[in-house]
Order: C-alpha cells, then structure tokens, then sequence
C-alpha cells in the first residue's frame, strides 16, 4: 500500500468520525439527516477501499439513499404534525 | 428548512457523554485487538465457497452465498419487508397530497431525463447480480428511487390507488421465493436446495420477483402509510380526520 492510499484512508476514517459525531450533535433535524447521507455515502467508500464493493453498492443505495429519503419523509410529517398542533397547543391556558 | 433560531448543534464533551465515550473506545479497542490477534492469513469459508461456485448457479460469490448457500437469510429478509409495510400501513394513512400543485418543471425534465436510466441501471444491477457486484436489493432500491421521484412530483397516484395489485407486488417477492423453496422438495431436494441444472434460473426468477417487491416497499415506507382509495381521501380532505 503506498502512503497516498494511507493519507487517503486516513482522511476518510476521520471524516467519518467527524461526520458521526455532528450528525449525533445536530440540533436542527434537517442538518442531522444531510450528515447522515453524506455519512453513508462516505461509508460507501470507505466499502470501497475495504474491497466490498457489493456491501459499498448496498449501502449508497439503501443506506444512503433510500434511508435518507425515509428520514426526510418522516422529518416532514413530524413538521406538519407540530404546525397543525400549535393552534391547540395556544388556546390551552 | 431552516434551523430554529438560537439553537446550536450540542457537541460539549458532558461527563455522560465521555462515559460513553470511554466505553465505545474500550470496545472498539477489544474489537481492534480481536482482529489484530486473528491469523494473518485465514481463507475461512471463502475457499469453500468458492470451490462450490460452479455448483451455485451463479459467478459472483456474494450472490451465491446470499441466495444458495444462506437462502434462507434472504428468505426471512425479504419476510421482514414484508412485515415492515404490513405493520406501516397498519399504524397510518399515506398523507393526502395537500392540493394538486403542478410539480415543479425543473424535476419534471430532470425525471424525464433520469427516471428511464434508473429503471435500465435497476434491471441491469439484477442482471450482472449473476456474475459481479450487484442484485435485486441494490437494483431494488435503485428502483424504489424512481417511485420516490414519482411521489416527489405527484405522479404516481395511479401506482398506489390500484391496491389490489399493489399487494400483489408487495407479497410477490416472498410468494415466489417460498414457492421455489418449496417447489424443489417435490423433486427429492431439501428445503432450498435447488437442483444444479436450473440453479441459475431460479435465482433469477427469485430475484426478479423480489426486486420488484423491493422497490415497491421501500417506496410504500417512504409514502409513509395505506393510500387511500378515492372516497376516502375526498372524506378526509374535507372534514381533517383519518376515515377508518
């Protein structure tokens, strides 16, 4: 393995780490959702390097991807929910 | 989409947090030191199933291993998609688009340019599942993205107002795979144990059927809920509650 395959794994692992972490961190909903994609997309390559590339297709397309679009659908039915919630909320004493 | 105002992401090291820290690090250290201390050079199963690949219908090892020698795995996989939208559209109603709002024509023109390249790179990850990376999970998802996009632009209401072909779809996966497991006991084998000849064929029977109820559940999860038939949905609009 020659050094810029190490440099590169190196960065990925702590993109990765980094990337984890601020996505755990995140108030914002919406941001935390971004990280993870951009997590598993990064996972993917990290498959990737590891030689796996049928778990690296796996997990952009379901990992990544539909997981994703799963965790957006559902952070915009929790936002919907909570605005046809407040007009109740306000009237209570 | 914006972020609440005055809120900023929590990354402060409190006590707990390093506790949990201290014990993510102790175990990935007894991981790291699990596989440091494993021999350097093991074939593990990989020579067996690679000896046995000829036998398995199938050139790409991780197919084979995913659908010959683990099938039953797979079986049960595809059995929990299945309940994953049975129990989904048990819990909740798919949301009423909230007005018939022409999508916007950017994603119109995109989708036309995209969606019929992801349907050929759908069935094209079926097909080299055979012999490279590949198959009906990922070729499904590939799938589901499509029927995402159609959600996204309010195009696919036919998709979903047909149920009974939609539950058609959704258990056809899973019916298929039990008849195959099922079938090749009927010529002397056991459960799953397909016969050398047809193997490859049935692997691909199975993971045609199963790529389309792939795509189809995972986009009824995106959707989020049971669709509603018409006189439902025009009851629901108008007085703002669910119709059981």
């Amino acid at each position: 393995m020659n050094s810029l395959q190490t440099v590169f794994d190196l960065v990925l692992v702590l993109a990765l780490l980094w990337l984890a972490w601020h996505a755990l961190a995140a108030a914002d909903l919406f941001k935390g959702i971004v990280l993870f994609i951009a997590f598993g997309l990064l996972m993917a390559l990290a498959w990737m390097r590891l030689r796996a590339p049928d778990i690296a297709l796996a997990e952009a397309a379901v990992g990544s991807g539909i997981t994703g679009a799963l965790l957006l659908s559902g952070l915009a039915r929790l936002r919907r929910l909570e605005r046809s919630a407040q007009p109740h909320i306000g009237r209570e004493p | 989409m914006n972020a609440p105002d005055g809120i900023t992401d929590d990354t402060r090291l409190t006590p707990l947090r390093l506790i949990i820290m201290l014990f993510v690090l102790t175990l990935a250290g007894a991981l790291g030191w699990a596989v440091c201390s494993l021999p350097e050079y093991s074939s593990g199963l990989a020579v067996t199933a690679l000896a046995e690949l000829s036998n398995s219908g199938v050139l790409n090892p991780v197919t084979a291993a995913v659908l010959n020698y683990r099938g039953y795995d797979t079986l049960l996989e595809i059995a929990v998609l299945l309940l994953a939208v049975i129990g989904v559209w048990s819990l909740a109603q798919a949301e009423p688009p909230a007005a018939f709002e022409p999508a916007s024509p950017v994603l119109l023109s995109f989708m036309r340019i995209v969606l019929p390249l992801m349907i050929l790179i759908a069935g094209y990850l079926l097909w080299i599942g055979s012999f490279a990376p590949g198959g009906a999970f990922q070729g499904g998802a590939v799938l589901a993205g499509v029927l995402v996009l159609l959600r996204l632009s309010n195009q696919d209401f036919a998709i979903w107002s047909h149920e009974v072909w939609l539950r058609f779809c959704l258990v056809l996966g899973l019916s298929v795979f039990i008849a195959v497991a099922v079938g090749v006991m009927a010529g002397g084998g056991k459960l799953l144990e397909y016969p050398r000849a047809h193997a490859g064929m049935l692997i691909l029977l199975i993971e045609s059927a199963a790529l389309i109820s792939i795509a189809l559940t995972l986009a009824a999860l995106f959707v989020g809920g049971r669709a509603l038939s018409d006189e439902d949905s025009s009851s629901a609009s108008e007085n703002g509650v669910q119709p059981k």
